[in-house]
């Protein structure tokens, strides 16, 4: 369990001033211009020696990720684009983090720009999170009002401009592609790489794009050691992370602890368990909508880090834990979330927008058991002809939460199938 | 400027031209993009006429004529601009009602109840489908996918604000006051939380982090 001395975001929850002064009074802003003194390749093998790996979902690691970034520039801007494009279903850890611990963001983009030789940083929030960014850009208005940023940002002699830009309603500008599409004022549609974008990025410039929470815990990172937050954790797993845990727990809520605990732990630690009790569980949708569901009988031991839950043929994703109990019909569920993602599809490559749909209108047919047998193995093969096949991940996230409900809930489609041909039958004759 | 034709919508005619309040804003937008990257301000400025025609019309929704002042203003290709407005899902291409009700459903929502908080909402507007407007035109109703604050689930979206720990009731509630032309409460949560920790009583670990972060600002 995570000790308090080792908490990273001690105003998850606001229970103090979000601003500057009580932002000072938790740690943040001090002695930054000392850490960009250490210069880039310091600060980036500090980064790569904590283990930190990308919070947004895929887990890439930070340090490793910032390496790629031209160390000598050729004349073009270098810029640092922070994803708070904060979307996923089960995830809310982004907005808590921008409108109650801002100043660890707006701090965390100074070091990392510096750490990248950029001088400028969009962050790019979602649209809906209209609050959330009035608060954020109150935040950014006092660090520049107090010489944190811009001209000679706090005493360190570099130069760093830091803009909020709104997005309007659209999941796949989280891919990091789509996000620089769509902040160069276009439709949201994710680019095929190579180019990678810390060779052509956000106006054709090396760019860096990190996950909110990846860079509000590097200040704090630098200031306690890369040995402090390898410590935490497990190997390869290290550090603390924000979980969120919704659905049907006696009390949803986020909670900042170790990677690695163990998920019942985590549930009944904080969330005050499962409604009914751990008996009750059915499954858990583990780091987000995108990442195949867990029967109980795995959930009752799989620890939450990234490895853990590739062992079981699932992922850490953006920790979003999302509990269901056995009153849950646990294909409508899915079947919600296959809606989602055609939805959300951008409609660029052919797999994922006709695909999508394929998988929604078969699940929806699924709920009801209006289904031949056969067709849970055409379901199946339905995601293997999306997955893999599209220029970026949403294609594979819609894939997955499908085969992850034929892979372990198998007997409950069929016999939904079995139910809806006995009613027919009987109907018929 | 009247449009020669809307190709969204025929029947309507609106003009359109950026106020002074606008104006303002505009001129904060653009020194954010460097030169010649104006394209960049697309999406902000839609959601700036937008929010113009709230102001000044009591609906928040962007009319053709908006999007040709903006191809102009950033210099784009107007069909540019278009698909931009019909790819996000926030700008709204026809009127909406003075109170735009979204409502997730997603699967972390549906699981703590939306259908309820869907329900009530149609109860009291009378309205039957996502997307129709009530007859007194007050309310709009939309089925939104995640809004990014599951465990404060379901959550029903008014305008700008997020009305968390939905539940029929106090949906109903919320629409009625409405209704009656109050005020909307202060967003948030709706049972009295003040944001994501764990509710009602802390759990011993909640409680340390508090008492933690205390001892920090000695």
């Amino acid at each position: 369990m995570l000790s308090d001395k080792d908490r990273i975001f001690t105003n998850l929850y606001g229970r103090e001033d979000w601003r500057l002064p009580g932002a000072r009074k938790r740690g943040d802003w001090d002695g930054t211009a000392a850490i960009l003194a250490r210069g880039r390749d310091a600060i980036i093998n500090e980064v790569k020696a904590s283990g930190l790996r990308g919070r947004g979902g895929a887990g890439f690691p930070t340090g490793v990720k910032w390496s790629f970034m031209p160390k000598q520039s050729d004349g073009r801007p270098a810029y640092l684009v922070v994803n708070a494009d904060e979307s996923e279903p089960g995830t809310c850890k982004d907005r808590d983090i921008i409108r109650h611990e801002p100043h660890k963001l707006i701090e965390g983009c100074l070091i990392a720009s510096f750490a990248i030789g950029a001088h400028a940083c969009y962050i790019y929030i979602r649209g809906e999170f209209y609050n959330e960014a009035q608060r954020l850009q109150a935040a950014i208005d006092e660090a520049y009002e107090a010489g944190l940023l811009g001209r000679n940002a706090c005493g360190s002699g570099w130069d760093f401009d830091l803009y909020l830009h709104r997005g309007a309603g659209a999941y796949i500008c989280g891919e990091e592609t789509a996000l620089i599409e769509s902040l160069e004022g276009k439709k949201g549609m994710p680019r095929l790489k190579p180019p990678f974008p810390a060779a052509a990025g956000l106006y054709g410039c090396p760019t860096t794009v990190n996950n909110v929470e990846s860079i509000a815990v590097v200040p704090t990172i630098l200031r306690r050691g890369a040995a402090w937050f390898a410590g935490l954790g497990r190997p390869q797993n290290t550090g603390t992370k924000v979980f969120c845990i919704s659905g049907h727990v006696n009390k949803p809520c986020n909670v900042e602890e170790e990677l690695g605990i163990p998920l019942r732990e985590l549930i009944e630690r904080y969330a005050g368990g499962v409604r009914g009790g751990w008996d009750n569980l059915l499954a858990v949708i583990p780091g987000g909508s995108s990442v195949p569901v867990l029967p109980k009988s795995i959930c009752d031991t799989v620890l939450m880090d990234f490895d853990s839950l590739r062992e079981v043929r699932s992922g850490l994703g953006t920790a979003a834990v999302i509990v269901m109990d056995r009153s849950t019909d646990i294909v409508k569920a899915i079947a919600r979330l296959s809606k989602f993602y055609m939805h959300e599809s951008c409609g660029q490559c052919t797999p994922c927008r006709e695909g999508t749909g394929w998988l929604k209108r078969m699940m929806d047919r699924m709920v009801k058991g209006e289904a031949e047998l056969e067709e849970i193995d055409l379901l199946e093969q339905v995601t293997r002809q999306i997955e893999g096949h599209t220029i970026c991940a949403l294609g594979d996230a819609a894939a997955w939460p499908v085969q992850g409900l034929i892979r372990h809930f198998r007997p409950e489609l069929e016999a939904r199938i079995q139910a809806y041909q006995a009613r027919t039958r009987q109907a018929a004759e | 400027m009247k449009p020669a034709f809307d190709p969204l919508h025929p029947t309507e005619h609106v003009s359109f031209a950026f106020d002074a309040e606008s104006e303002a804003a505009i001129a904060k937008i653009l020194a954010k993009y460097p030169e010649g990257r104006k394209a960049s301000a697309v999406v902000p400025l839609l959601d700036l006429a937008q929010r113009q025609m709230k102001r000044n019309t009591g609906s928040a929704w962007v009319p053709c004529a908006a999007m040709d002042t903006i191809a102009e203003r950033l210099g784009m290709a107007k069909i540019r601009v278009y698909e931009v407005a019909t790819f996000y899902s926030m700008f709204n291409l026809k009127p909406v009602g003075r109170w735009h009700l979204q409502v997730c459903t997603t699967t972390p929502c549906w699981l703590r109840g939306s259908d309820e908080v869907v329900a009530a909402c149609k109860k009291v507007t009378g309205i039957t489908h996502f997307g129709g407007t009530s007859e007194d035109g007050l309310f709009t109703l939309s089925e939104v996918e995640c809004l990014g604050a599951c465990v404060n689930a379901p959550i029903l979206q008014i305008n700008d604000d997020f009305y968390e720990d939905m539940d029929g009731k106090a949906a109903e509630r919320i629409l009625e006051a409405l209704k009656r032309g109050e005020p909307p409460p202060p967003p948030g949560s709706v049972i009295g939380r003040r944001a994501s920790e764990p509710w009602p009583e802390e759990t011993q670990a909640t409680a340390n982090a508090a008492d933690g972060s205390a001892e920090h600002a000695e």
